[in-house]
């Protein structure tokens, strides 16, 4: 069994008392002691497939950019298309360096005209923060970093819509997905990372805190980063250092229908245009095992004895009862059905190339 | 509190022997099982494999990770508790029954080095 060694830098949400109340499983986890799973993996993970559930994600972090050049900025840095968007649009997106690598995947809530709501990885935080600003030259914005005023709950479920109008009293049946709106100082958005319809509410941290008391008085299941990490994993959605980082474009990870090469420019275009149109040495595929044995983030992924790449994310998914991963491999080997086997320890396991998604969204559109 | 029995050996890494004869039953411990949360797959060695004190000899997974299976002691594998192939789960339900491997010790002294139930205990508090 491992320890928790990690050292004295370590940040806490505003709600991590109450995860040591609750008896959490804590470890850290993009720079914060983050809770893990409270009832178990399996119990939260089918609470938010079959009910709801509610995550801290206060780890996330956000940034504001407003002013005159406010879209031009977000667009210059964004593979996305946000060219007059409609106020309430959210979307998701990349920021890449020039050859193409990702910075880090992020969401793009236009909360105003010449105002916008970005939302990054806990684990990203600086490294984005150091990136947009010295993006900004030459832009009228202002740019501010609000992480560390902003905490952040995700209710998730079917029932998360019900949950959040009830026990919260926050009005959002009209949101669609991928919309947002702000109640005074809330910012309550139709968005997840759970595959499942659901709720995220950006707010003070005395406001969290409270949110948090009410749905777990209401009986809510608290859910930790380890079924957020399953939930994720079988719709196929990317998890930043696992399936994208700056050697992973997002050309590489699928993710292509994100960057919008008829933009006139963006930062990364170029190389982005060019895996496009010629290529990519490596794919991002699913693989599923016949055996039960479970391929983890970093095993070998071979052909024919040859080692054609690793595993980046890997299951034995909950839903379905199948060993999975997804996996970047040499697109030689990427195409659907084709056979391939994984090192996992001393043994290697035949698999087949499926899609990278192991059981159905279930969005409310 | 994790359950502890009399009369086994334990390791560091939280493995247990039961010693009949000349063979040991391994297995993991209530503590490992309760840290593990639920186990959905038991990585076994074959029957004649051999197996070296404080060296790896297979893995048990939880839906999160995979952890090494450590021998506490040396020996000839002569059977695998194939029912754990199907059933992973029942390491949950009572970890000292459902023993991983038997083996044929090859130096009995080495149980010496390993901890009894009261040391485990103590240990487990730390």
């Amino acid at each position: 069994m491992e320890s928790n060694t990690e050292s004295n830098n370590i940040k806490r949400t505003c709600l991590y008392d109450k995860h040591i109340a609750l008896g959490a499983l804590m470890s850290p986890f993009g720079g914060f002691d983050m809770p893990i799973q409270y009832a178990g993996i399996t119990p939260e993970h089918m609470a938010v497939r079959e009910k709801v559930g509610v995550f801290d994600v206060s780890h996330m972090g956000e940034v504001t950019v407003s002013g005159k050049d406010a879209e031009r900025y977000v667009q210059h840095i964004f593979t996305n298309d946000v060219a007059g968007a409609p106020i309430g649009k959210i979307y998701y997106g990349m920021m890449c360096y020039e050859d193409g690598g990702t910075v880090d995947d992020l969401l793009v809530y236009k909360m105003g005209e010449g105002q916008f709501f970005l939302v990054i990885n806990a684990a990203n935080i600086d490294k984005d923060w150091a990136w947009m600003q010295a993006q900004a030259k030459g832009f009228d914005i202002d740019l501010q970093n609000r992480s560390d005023y902003y905490g952040q709950i995700a209710v998730q479920g079917p029932e998360a819509e019900r949950t959040v109008e009830s026990v919260l009293g926050l009005q959002c049946s009209e949101l669609a997905f991928y919309t947002v709106k702000a109640i005074g100082d809330i910012i309550v958005s139709r968005t997840g990372y759970t595959g499942e319809d659901g709720f995220e509410i950006y707010a003070s941290h005395e406001y969290i805190r409270d949110s948090w008391d009410r749905l777990i008085e209401a009986g809510i299941q608290p859910c930790g980063l380890g079924c957020r990490d399953t939930l994720r994993f079988e719709v196929g959605l990317p998890l930043y250092g696992d399936e994208l980082s700056a050697d992973i474009s997002p050309v590489m990870a699928g993710l292509s229908m994100f960057v919008k090469l008829d933009k006139p420019e963006f930062i990364g275009r170029e190389a982005l245009a060019r895996q496009k149109a010629e290529g990519v040495a490596k794919k991002l595929v699913g693989i599923e095992l016949q055996d039960k044995a479970i391929p983890r983030h970093g095993y070998t992924v071979l052909k024919d004895g040859q080692p054609i790449g690793e595993v980046t994310t890997g299951y034995h998914t909950l839903s379905t009862d199948k060993s999975v991963c997804m996996a970047l491999i040499d697109s030689r080997f990427a195409a659907l059905g084709t056979e391939v086997e994984i090192q996992i320890r001393k043994k290697t396991f035949p698999g087949t190339v499926v899609k990278k998604r192991f059981y159905d969204k279930h969005y409310k559109k | 509190m994790a359950k502890v029995i009399e009369g086994l050996y334990y390791s560091e890494s939280h493995e247990f022997v039961r010693v009949e004869g000349d063979y040991g039953f391994i297995g993991i411990t209530d503590y490992a099982q309760n840290a593990l949360g639920n186990v959905v797959y038991v990585d076994m060695p074959e029957v004649d494999d051999e197996v070296t004190a404080g060296e790896e000899f297979g893995a048990v997974e939880s839906v999160k990770a995979a952890s090494d299976l450590n021998s506490p002691v040396s020996g000839t594998v002569v059977e695998v508790n194939e029912a754990l192939e199907d059933t992973p789960e029942l390491i949950n339900q009572d970890a000292y029954e459902n023993w991983i491997i038997k083996v044929e010790l090859s130096d009995k002294s080495e149980l010496e080095n390993l901890m009894d139930a009261k040391a485990y205990e103590a240990f487990c508090a730390k």
